[in-house]
């Protein structure tokens, strides 16, 4: 469980979190939906302890994420996390980018890794590119990799931060086909998105975030279909 | 006017003498910049580092490695040690005034090179749980080669060239010692000096050729 209570968190002299409270339970699948700058990225990377909080916390399965005695290398086995940007490493074939973290962190065997590289390759369906370096992968490749290299560490929680934006339109499809799939898995997500038709059909609640406040909640239907809150109205007839 | 006969028969009764120089040079040369990566690395970290007691010594470092001469660098690690009582020999001095050189002028690309990783390469390291060394010795360092490697090997044939201010402090065994020393026996000095010139070339030319080769072994992406 991934419980977020009166998360505040400031740039300087920025406020981009104002008082987040979410709770995404064993299984769940949540968008985030919401104009950009209002803070969903940093929520994401406050989540795994890439950037610390002012006040609030974060527990995960009731370990304090920004608690001084939290060991965050490995909180993080358990929580993967894929970018915008793919973040493929270019110095590494495809194949040792899935193992690397297996190997260096979880201390498995060469083989060992492959064979659980293999698998999360097939499953994301590049199997075939197993020696080719991340620059001969397409965008919707290259991503499906970085989502299969997070895949590699078994975390139980997924972040998912517009894993599409980056793509061009005719890719978008073939990542969204593995988030829908990881989703059917069982897998809990928390995905930021801009894909409305995704975050409808996969997501068991919609979350709207204006100006780092979760302003709305709810199940898809309400929120696509009944939003409450003006922004939310807003913000989605902008996106029609 | 000009009664200066060649006399290069003579002279290549010598060249076996200055290919044993000319392994020496090519020794330090390597050596040095061995040691140059190595300190240059951690140079680079400690130049961008938060804490001011890493930044200053660093910086200090390869503002004097870069703005002063090499032979003045060469001399401090044989008698400016030697003042305070610390006695390197001409060939650890020598290797040491070069790797001083080197760190100073290879911190400075490697830092260039850093630059150019993006910081997300890091972020996605940490996020799979990798540690703050692990990700720098595993992701960003292998990228920082790649991208300074034209540099370095431009280093390593400067490195090779001052070598030669060796026999300021006494060196007597590299290529440029050895040369040194048969001309004073043998007052040969167009020829040998210019057979040492051409052996310094082919040197350099022969590293920018093995490093092509590693670079094309190595970075195959
Ligand atoms: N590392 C950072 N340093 C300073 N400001 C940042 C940083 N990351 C994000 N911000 C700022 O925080 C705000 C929210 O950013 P972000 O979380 O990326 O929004 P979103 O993902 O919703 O578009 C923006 O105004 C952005 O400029
Ligand atoms: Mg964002």
């Amino acid at each position: 469980m991934i419980e977020i209570e009166k998360v505040y968190k400031s740039f300087g002299k920025l406020d981009v979190l104002k008082g987040v409270d979410l709770t995404v339970a064993r299984g769940e699948v949540v968008s985030i939906i919401g104009g950009s700058g209002s803070g969903k990225s940093t929520l994401l990377t406050c989540i795994n302890g890439l950037e610390p909080i002012q006040s609030g916390r974060i527990l995960i399965d009731g370990t304090d994420v920004h608690a001084r005695s939290t060991d965050l290398n490995k909180l993080r086995r358990k929580v993967g996390i894929v970018f915008q940007q793919f973040n493929a490493f270019p110095h590494l074939t495809v194949l040792d980018n899935v193992t690397l973290a297996p190997r260096k962190v979880l201390g498995m065997s060469r083989a060992e890794a492959e064979e659980i590289a293999v698998k999360q390759l097939r499953h994301v369906g590049l199997a075939d590119k197993l020696k080719v370096y991340p620059s001969r992968l397409s965008g919707g490749q290259q991503q499906r990799m970085a989502i299969a290299r997070a895949l590699a560490m078994s975390p139980q929680y997924m972040l998912f931060d517009e894993v599409t934006s980056a793509l061009d339109p005719l890719l978008v499809g073939e990542v969204l086909d593995t988030l829908k799939m990881l989703a059917e898995e069982g897998m809990t997500m928390i995905c930021v998105t801009h894909e409305m038709t995704f975050a409808r059909d996969v997501s068991q609640r919609v979350a709207f975030f204006h100006q780092g406040i979760l302003a709305e909640i709810g199940p898809p239907d309400q929120i696509f279909g009944a939003p409450q809150h003006p922004e939310t109205q807003k913000f989605l007839s902008n996106v029609r | 006017m000009f009664d200066y006969t060649f006399q290069w028969r003579q002279a290549y009764r010598h060249l076996p003498r200055m290919l044993e120089g000319a392994l020496v040079t090519l020794e330090i040369a390597v050596l040095s910049l061995i040691i140059g990566i190595v300190i240059a690395v951690l140079l680079a970290v400690a130049r961008d580092s938060k804490s001011i007691w890493l930044r200053a010594p660093a910086t200090a470092w390869v503002e004097v490695a870069r703005n002063t001469p090499a032979l003045f660098q060469i001399y401090m690690a044989h008698f400016g040690l030697g003042s305070f009582g610390i006695y390197l020999s001409p060939y650890v001095a020598l290797l040491a005034g070069i790797a001083f050189n080197n760190a100073g002028y290879l911190c400075e690309t490697f830092r260039g090179a850093l630059r150019a990783i993006p910081e997300t390469q890091t972020r996605a390291g940490r996020s799979l749980g990798m540690g703050q060394a692990q990700t720098f010795r595993l992701i960003v360092m292998p990228q920082m080669f790649r991208i300074s490697f034209l540099p370095t090997t431009n280093q390593m044939v400067w490195a090779i060239l001052m070598t030669s201010l060796g026999v300021t402090v006494g060196m007597a065994t590299d290529l440029t010692g050895i040369t040194q020393n048969l001309n004073a026996r043998t007052f040969r000095t167009f020829e040998l000096f210019a057979m040492a010139a051409v052996l310094y070339y082919l040197i350099a030319k022969a590293v920018m050729l093995a490093a092509r080769l590693i670079a094309w072994r190595l970075f195959r992406y």
